[in-house]
């Protein structure tokens, strides 16, 4: 068993509106390994996304803690990046601006290497000078991922990353996302409510009931990277998935 | 560039029709556009006009600036903040309605006939709408912005400069080039009113000296061309590299 990077004990959430108290998440608990990556799918407005900024300190849970190496979350923090879709970027700053912008702590020379070893690894040489609204939803994608990553976080939360870009942007997406974590060994929480994309990427799929949500499974995917999408073990689990979210799979 | 030219084939036709109607029929309730250039050339001549255009000018320089100096950060202060914004939003909604021109009797009381009390009209003009423009910017910002940002381990006064003070801007550059108008709209009335030099002194003093309707007019145009330059001069800002990204995306 590897070390457990966080835990979630206990994890209520209620909110309140209009006098109204809304349960939106009851009763998370949850262990995530260092190094590990971990999908929690669910249906739309469940709460896996509430669920993740609390993992990621923008929300305090109603009861319940979330450990992060052992120390109680209270906050957000740069070890922790959280990337939302490609809505993150600043507009106001050029691709580099945008990547440099957490390295506030380096020397001018070291932000200099750092911004040009990740503008490489996604791929947006040629888009130093660029800003973001000349950039299409994918080389934003890219340049969240890479903003994320030039502060050399140990954890990533991925908020329905690739939902708004098209099928094949994300497939190519995903293949990255792959890569850079098997480079980088970093914890990944990604939110996603596509079961194909969680049978593809995670090491475990948090499988979470509609509002308030539950744990209602969590199942191993065990096929090593890079995955066959067509091998009888992926389809195995993925229908599984569908079973336990009860879909059947025809339309 | 024939679309171009066409505004002004349009008001070079209309002014021709101006001369063509006033001078077939005599008449005192309207100067000929003609009367009204050589009006602004006599002006010209004494050096009076470009003196009063500096004066109005001076004015709603330091009218407007301290309006900006003072509502910006107050505003994005006040945005920022829940509870301030809760208390005083009912305040600056009735403060807001009010035309700065009815402050002219308190800004002679306070200031005395002079340019203070027309900075202090201009000032009042542009400052409500300004800190009405700067406290909903702040309050528009995607929270997206302000989560990566600390995300990213900001302190509060980097949160400020580095990612509240950007996301603004384009907001609050509409919201300056839409008060300086207003500056300018004040200024002539606040000219007539407080002070004995600038254009709106000119157009009152030059009816109360004789009647003089072809300065009045010439003066109504400098006003217009003045008001146009100074519209043109804020609105070369918005087209800026680092702001066009708030107009090009939803």
């Amino acid at each position: 068993m590897r070390t457990a990077k966080l835990q979630a004990g206990h994890v209520h959430m209620v909110f309140t509106r209009d006098g109204k108290s809304m349960p939106v998440l009851d009763d998370i608990s949850l262990e995530v390994a260092e190094g590990e990556f971990v999908c929690l799918l669910g249906p739309s407005g469940c709460g896996k996304s509430t669920l993740l900024s609390t993992m990621a300190g923008f929300l305090s849970p109603t009861s319940g803690e979330i450990k992060i190496d052992g120390e109680v979350v209270h906050g957000p923090d740069p070890r922790r990046i959280f990337v939302f879709q490609e809505r993150g970027v600043f507009p106001w700053l050029t691709v580099e601006g945008n990547i440099a912008f957490g390295l506030f702590h380096l020397t001018a020379p070291e932000r200099r290497q750092r911004v040009d070893h990740y503008i490489k690894m996604v791929g947006l040489e040629g888009f130093e000078k660029a800003y973001p609204p000349a950039l299409s939803g994918g080389m934003k994608q890219r340049l969240e991922v890479a903003r994320a990553l030039a502060v050399n976080p140990d954890m990533l939360f991925l908020d329905e990353p690739f939902g708004a870009l098209d099928s094949i942007t994300r497939l190519v997406m995903r293949g990255e996302l792959l890569r850079i974590w098997q480079a980088e060994r970093k914890t990944i929480i990604f939110v996603t409510h596509d079961i194909d994309e969680a049978v593809q990427l995670a090491d475990r799929v948090v499988v979470m009931s509609a509002r308030p949500a539950t744990i209602q499974q969590i199942v191993n995917i065990d096929i090593p990277h890079p995955r066959d999408i067509s091998s009888a073990r992926y389809l195995e689990l993925r229908d599984g998935i569908f079973q336990q979210i009860g879909l059947a799979h025809k339309i | 560039m024939i679309v171009r030219l066409r505004p002004i084939a349009l008001i070079a036709v209309l002014l021709l029709l101006w001369q063509f109607a006033v001078t077939r029929n005599p008449t005192h309730i309207l100067p000929t556009p003609w009367a009204v250039a050589t009006g602004i050339g006599e002006l010209l001549q004494h050096g009076l006009l470009l003196k009063y255009v500096v004066a109005s000018l001076f004015r709603v320089t330091w009218g407007f600036a301290l309006a900006v100096l003072l509502a910006v950060p107050l505003g994005l202060i006040i945005g920022w903040n829940r509870r301030a914004n809760m208390a005083l939003n009912p305040l600056l909604q009735i403060l807001r309605p009010i035309s700065p021109l009815a402050w002219i009797p308190l800004a002679i009381l306070w200031f005395g006939v002079g340019d203070l009390a027309a900075i202090f009209l201009i000032f009042l003009g542009c400052f409500f709408p300004l800190l009405l423009t700067a406290i909903n910017a702040v309050r528009g910002i995607p929270a997206v912005y302000i989560n990566a940002g600390r995300n990213f381990g900001l302190s509060s006064t980097a949160l400020v400069s580095r990612v509240l003070f950007p996301a603004v801007i384009p907001q609050l550059i509409i919201g300056m080039r839409i008060t300086l108008g207003v500056g300018w709209l004040v200024v002539v009335a606040a000219e007539m009113i407080a002070v004995s030099s600038g254009l709106g002194f000119l157009i009152v003093d030059a009816r109360n000296a004789g009647n003089r309707y072809d300065l009045v007019v010439g003066a109504m145009v400098i006003i217009g061309l003045i008001g146009l330059l100074l519209d043109m001069g804020m609105r070369s800002l918005e087209h800026l590299k680092s702001l066009r990204w708030s107009y090009s995306e939803d």
